[in-house]
């Protein structure tokens, strides 16, 4: 499914990683500054390795021995960051519909539906990013990001910006999405306790090096 | 004070359509140049930078020769286009136009390129994750966010270009009906015996003009902040 082997110097910090993972539901973990978000970053494509490769369900998305970089609006990813990012010029139903507008998907009712009551957004629709809170703002992200149609969901750090409350709160939306979406995903995150509860597979990152890699005892 | 005059109106309503025209055609460009000076970095940045902003700081008179030794009819541009497309600017509204657009394209440029360096790029980084190829960013995320400041740009571009006087009258002349704006009518009234009262009232006209567009760019500055906050 997923299949990272790269190198990257950013400023005095390098990041050499290699891991390969068929997991539905990939825990990258590390403490901060180990060099999580940019891994994401390079999977997405927002980042452009040194060297390496990177391969996306069978398809190569980065291969700098041969020249290959294919850019992130190409890569048909989804990708949740921690502040939501959700357009401010747009409504919530605006948000959710705007990688299916910029893919040319056609309008998938069911589908469309299906991530509402998921994600319990129905009410939202017609607000501004602005009037929404922390925990409502990450939900329409999921959404957001669901509705593109990716093979690949990143999920970096989703609810580091929130207080425990709020936490619990969304926890309980992202089981249910790595149960019922269908979408594999990466998730990142320094918190030991929400990875046991959602990933099935553990890549531990120490100051840009992959240290373990396995199933979740690995965290203990 | 008495009532506008009918040559009084020729004169407005000309300034009106000088800096009308000047503004439009002057705004693509000062979107794209906008968003280059705001969001990358080439070889001779700084250069450009200078030269957009010279015409605020060179004398009218200066940029206004200057004009007319490039786009007059004998000049390197003005002749390429008088013979081969039939544009001519020397001595016609056209000219006012282009003088007013080169006049106020500093001031239009201003607010676009702040509030295209205000817009925070890592929405513009959630677009591309989403599928929007970088022009679809531009149109669908970077455009409208900086809408407000493009706005605001086009109204102070159009107070200037309406006022605008030296370059002008020196590369197109004062010719009633053709090149005479507001302000080389009051120019020519205020040289004339009897003319105060027609200078004064184009004197308001001016004021009013210059103060509605002022009020409107603050407005939309403020609408922009709004946008940005996503109220």
């Amino acid at each position: 499914m997923l299949r990272v082997d790269i190198e990257k110097q950013l400023g005095e910090f390098s990041l050499h990683a290699s891991f390969s993972s068929e997991g539905r539901a990939i825990g990258l973990f590390g403490a901060s500054g180990a060099g999580k978000t940019s891994l994401v970053n390079m999977i997405a494509g927002l980042l452009r390795p040194d060297r390496g490769t990177i391969v996306i369900d069978g398809e190569t998305v980065d291969d700098t021995a041969a020249g290959i970089h294919v850019p992130a609006w190409r890569r048909r990813i989804g990708y949740v960051f921690q502040d939501a990012r959700l357009f401010p010029h747009l409504n919530v139903a605006q948000n959710l519909d705007y990688g299916r507008r910029m893919n040319r998907l056609p309008s998938d009712p069911v589908q469309h539906r299906r991530i509402i009551d998921l994600l319990d957004i129905g009410a939202l629709q017609g607000r501004r990013p602005g009037k929404l809170s922390g925990g409502e703002r990450q939900r329409v992200a999921l959404g957001r990001a669901l509705l593109s149609k990716p093979r690949l969901l990143l999920l970096d750090e989703p609810l580091g910006a929130l207080d425990e409350g709020r936490k619990l709160e969304i926890l309980p939306y992202l089981v249910r999405l790595r149960d019922e979406a269908n979408v594999p995903m990466v998730y990142v995150s320094h918190d030991a306790a929400e990875l046991r509860q959602l990933a099935t597979q553990i890549v531990m990152l120490k100051q840009g090096r992959v240290t373990s890699f396995g199933g979740v005892k690995v965290l203990t | 004070m008495s009532e506008i005059s009918p040559a009084e109106w020729t004169a407005i309503l000309l300034s009106l359509r000088v800096a009308i025209i000047a503004t439009l055609v002057a705004t693509p460009f000062g979107i794209a140049l906008a968003w280059l000076l705001a969001r990358r970095d080439f070889w001779g940045k700084s250069l450009l930078d200078a030269l957009v902003h010279l015409p605020l700081v060179l004398p009218p008179v200066v940029t206004g020769y200057l004009l007319l030794l490039t786009f007059g009819r004998r000049g390197l541009v003005g002749g390429f286009l008088a013979d081969h497309l039939g544009i001519v600017f020397a001595f016609r509204w056209t000219g006012a136009a282009l003088a007013c657009g080169v006049m106020a394209f500093p001031l239009l440029v201003r607010p676009m390129r702040l509030s295209i360096e205000a817009i925070d790029r890592r929405l513009e980084q959630a677009a591309e994750t989403l599928g929007a190829a970088p022009w679809k960013v531009f149109f669908t995320v970077t455009l409208p966010l900086a809408l407000p400041g493009v706005l605001a740009g086009m109204v102070l571009g159009f107070a200037k270009a309406i006022g605008e006087f030296g370059a002008t009258i020196t590369f197109v002349s004062n010719i009633p009906g053709e090149t005479q704006t507001i302000s080389s009518a009051i120019y020519s009234l205020i040289q004339t015996p009897d003319g105060d009262a027609a200078a004064g009232r184009l004197v308001i006209v001016s004021i009013v003009l210059a103060l509605g567009a002022l009020i409107a760019a603050e407005w939309f500055a403020r609408r922009a902040t709004a946008r940005l906050h996503g109220n």
